[in-house]
């Protein structure tokens, strides 16, 4: 297997999933990068089995009535078959965002995600849809509030401004403050029932109700179309805009290509890369507004192949990687809370985004305080020879001969944490450091420790924060 | 100032989410408040009055405290011109003073640059809470931001001394600024160098405090206390900065409840931290500033209040000159804007009477220009 086909697999997997192992690079590689991206487009043809039924009745707490749906997730980003299909789960509960702080109710931001499973690669327009009638998101912009004669313009305001146009493009606005309220007017009897939160009855999921008799059914002119307007008509009106095929493409080069300027800076920042986004939009628009097309296009894309660690890694990226890397988390028990807490103080709370705006990524993932907790914890989780993952690794470099030389040992780690590239001076830094200890024979406990020193300065360089 | 003074510490209590103006200073007489506020209303008779028009809500009695011994302004209708209603962007330009792009620099990062051109205390802005506020974000600017005091540094969990000692080395090496690798790499090296510098300091600070003041438990009130921990270790820190989680003010709905707890909060945690102060004589180089980043709709909207404009910010201090700033944006239907209570006092005219009043900088080239000052501080 050449290196080069593993080292695309690596840069693969860490962008349309969580990273893999060495030895699922290879067996990936082997089988093609094509073969492997219509797998990962595919996840319905890849049932993940038994396991994590498994998992739901091990974990009776998981079972999404108590506090386990954060974890039960973030299990899932580790374990899952589908990778991209969990991925998608962040990219969209970083755009459509709710947040539990307010809706207090995880069988609901549960329902969410099963929803941004089943419909994150397909339709705009219908995830759209959905998202809309989602019973989080319409607690959590208060559109269960909105009524008749009485509008709550919180929900109407963000889907044209976060979820799908953005407030500006090209340096020109995309909606009017007018087409906020007329957007609102057509939503109103989107509602839930058995309103959340989770007091006095128990834990359980709100439902999605729609109201005729709120429904504010007058004529409405939006985006310059006048008619009595529903929900999905505004939604089928946005989707054939322009800016609704820019947003989605940036946003999809944002998270799987290279860190894109702030959302809020669109409007008067071009994209990085026109002619990708361009091809984006048009794959938009032929595909009818399909996202699992667009995917598609972007993976065989030049710009996504040669996008490699360009992007700085999310918090929750971040933990799972290191976790799928160490080979933790693969059985079920308990103490995964304080894996959870982990992202959080990286700076990313599934489930808790800081604002409906979701996180604000690439270099504001990196302060003083968050770069701390993120190299302390993968640091401490590389050099821990107990975990499953770091013994293979080690002993897989064992196998490579009777004695590795400094620069053999980091180069071996280099490519066993996925090709990772650093600049030439961080190399020879960490290869000066490694040969001052003299070559390392492989056949004893000291290898392993070695190893684990190796792993854990490679994993504190600036190199590392990105995928 | 004289120099024989200590050096004047500004200590920012960020309050997201945009608290409801007229729920927090109340005009409690005005019959168009309770108009406005059928339902959202705060009892006149339960308002802590300041005059016959206003009075600060209940929960707010032990701030209420600090105005009545002078110690606190309160700046009402402040604002800037095209209010914006969306969080990320208003907090942007409070964070900014730029109110026609975004991601510029901040205004205490601009003014920690002022301080300390030279980078000779790596401590001269800290931030308490998780990711860093814009407001402190600026080119060639360091500011340590912690989540958890007493253990902040890299490379922890090496056990072993000379071992730790040699990969933090090696860590300084590679955090070496390297020419050409662009502006994003420049950002990472520089965190990285500041956070190993930073650590080394910080450390100590939980070590050297002892005190009789015993905070509230939540992440607010434990920022607060680290605040006054690292301004009683001396340090020579002079911005101090943490901010609630963003969009906790955010009460579109059920906001009788959380507002009043919310405000009980912060009021309980800024009383213990100047109690805290005064314990250590260290109180008068201190001067708060609260704010947020805008106000709320004036007329309710079912249990909660939508995103307004026009809203009301608080210094305090014993160099405050206490009282009431500002005008007090009318109620009347015909003119508010949009439904807001309308801005009259630009919030770049208290920040500039903070950096030249307070902290001695030139605020121009900070703010980007001049406005009208106040003269809230002694």
């Amino acid at each position: 297997m050449a290196d080069h086909d593993i080292a695309l697999m690596a840069h693969l997997m860490r962008r349309a999933g969580f990273g893999a192992q060495y030895h699922e690079l290879e067996a990936r590689a082997a089988k093609g990068y094509e073969a492997t991206v219509e797998e990962l487009l595919h996840p319905d043809d890849h049932p993940n089995g038994l396991e994590l039924d498994l998992a739901e009745r091990y974990f009776t707490e998981w079972n999404h009535y108590i506090r386990g749906v954060p974890e039960y997730i973030i299990w899932r980003m580790i374990n899952s078959k589908s990778q991209l299909e969990e991925k998608m789960g962040l990219f969209w509960h970083g755009i459509l965002c709710t947040a539990d702080s307010k809706t207090q109710s995880y069988p609901t931001s549960y329902a969410e995600w099963e929803m941004f499973r089943q419909y994150g690669m397909g339709s705009f327009r219908d995830i759209l849809v959905q998202i809309s009638k989602d019973p989080a998101m319409i607690f959590y912009l208060d559109n269960c509030l909105s009524h008749k004669d009485a509008i709550n313009e919180n929900y109407g305001r963000e889907l044209l401004e976060l979820f799908s146009l953005g407030v500006g493009m090209d340096g020109e606005f995309n909606y009017t403050e007018d087409d906020v309220k007329e957007c609102s007017r057509a939503f109103t009897g989107w509602t839930i029932a058995n309103n959340v939160p989770q007091t006095p009855y128990g834990r359980y999921p709100a439902l999605f109700v729609y109201n005729p008799a709120d429904h504010d059914d007058g004529v409405k002119t939006f985006l310059g179309e006048t008619g009595r307007w529903k929900g999905e008509d505004i939604v089928d009106i946005i989707a054939k805009q322009p800016a609704a095929a820019r947003f989605l493409s940036r946003h999809l080069y944002d998270f799987f290509v290279a860190d894109e300027a702030p959302v809020p800076a669109w409007m008067d920042t071009p994209p990085r890369d026109m002619d990708t986004i361009k091809m984006l939009e048009e794959e938009y628009f032929r595909s009818n507004y399909n996202i699992r097309c667009m995917l598609r296009v972007l993976f065989h894309s030049d710009a996504f192949k040669n996008g490699r660690f360009s992007r700085i890694k999310g918090p929750i990226e971040t933990v799972v990687g290191t976790l799928r890397l160490i080979g933790e988390w693969t059985t079920y028990k308990p103490g995964m809370e304080v894996i959870f807490d982990e992202m959080k103080h990286m700076g990313q709370e599934i489930f808790n985004p800081p604002s409906v705006e979701g996180w604000h990524t690439g270099r504001e993932w990196i302060d003083g305080g968050t770069l701390v907790h993120r190299i302390n914890f993968i640091a401490d989780n590389v050099s821990d020879l107990t975990k499953p993952g770091i013994q293979e690794l080690a002993n897989r470099l064992a196998s490579e001969g009777p004695i590795l030389s400094g620069e053999a040992l980091v180069d071996g780690c280099l490519r066993m944490l996925g090709h990772y590239e650093l600049a030439p001076e961080t190399r020879d830094m960490l290869v000066a450091q490694a040969e001052a200890k003299g070559a390392a024979p492989t056949d004893g406990v000291e290898f392993q420790e070695r190893v684990a020193q190796t792993l854990q300065m490679i994993v504190a360089t600036k190199e590392y924060l990105y995928a | 100032m004289t120099s024989n003074k200590k050096d004047p510490v500004l200590v920012v209590l960020q309050m997201s989410g945009a608290y409801d103006t007229v729920n927090t200073i109340v005009p409690y007489t005005d019959p168009h408040y309770l108009d406005h506020r059928k339902h959202l209303r705060i009892d006149p008779e339960e308002v802590l009055p300041i005059d016959d028009k206003v009075g600060f809500h209940p929960a707010m009695s032990p701030l209420k405290d600090f105005y009545d011994q002078g110690k606190m302004a309160v700046i009402q209708g402040i604002g800037y011109p095209n209010p914006i209603r969306s969080h990320f962007r208003s907090m942007d330009i409070w964070h900014t003073g730029d109110i026609d792009k975004t991601g510029g620099s901040g205004w205490l990062g601009k003014a920690i640059k002022e301080i300390d051109p030279n980078k000779e205390n790596i401590l001269t802005g800290v931030n308490f809470g998780r990711g860093l506020p814009r407001a402190l974000a600026a080119p060639g600017v360091s500011v340590a931001s912690v989540g958890t005091l007493d253990n902040y540094g890299v490379l922890t969990g090496i056990e072993e001394t000379d071992q730790r000692t040699e990969a933090l080395e090696v860590f300084a090496r590679m955090y070496s600024p390297m020419i050409g690798s662009g502006e994003v790499n420049d950002y990472l090296s520089q965190t990285g160098l500041d956070v190993i510098k930073g650590a080394d300091i910080l450390n100590k600070a939980p070590g050297m405090y002892s005190s009789t003041v015993e905070y509230n438990g939540d992440y607010f009130s434990q920022w607060v206390k680290n605040i006054a921990q690292v301004h009683l270790a001396e340090f020579g820190t002079r911005v101090l900065y943490t901010g609630l989680n963003p969009g906790t003010f955010d009460t579109h709905a059920n906001q009788a409840v959380t507002f009043s707890r919310l405000w009980a909060d912060m009021s309980n945690a800024v009383t213990d931290f100047y109690e805290d102060l005064k314990e250590h004589n260290a109180n008068e180089e201190v001067v708060i500033w609260m704010f947020s980043e805008f106000g709320r709709r004036v007329k309710e909207n079912g249990s909660g209040t939508d995103h307004g404009a026009g809203s009301v910010a608080f210094v305090i201090g014993d160099a405050v000159k206490g009282g009431l700033y500002g005008e007090y944006p009318s109620l009347e239907p015909s003119r508010l804007d949009e439904g807001d209570l309308q801005w009259n006092n630009d919030f770049r005219g208290a920040y500039g009477t903070l950096l030249e009043d307070w902290m001695g900088l030139d605020a121009k080239d900070i703010l980007g220009g001049t406005f009208e000052q106040f003269d809230f501080i002694k």
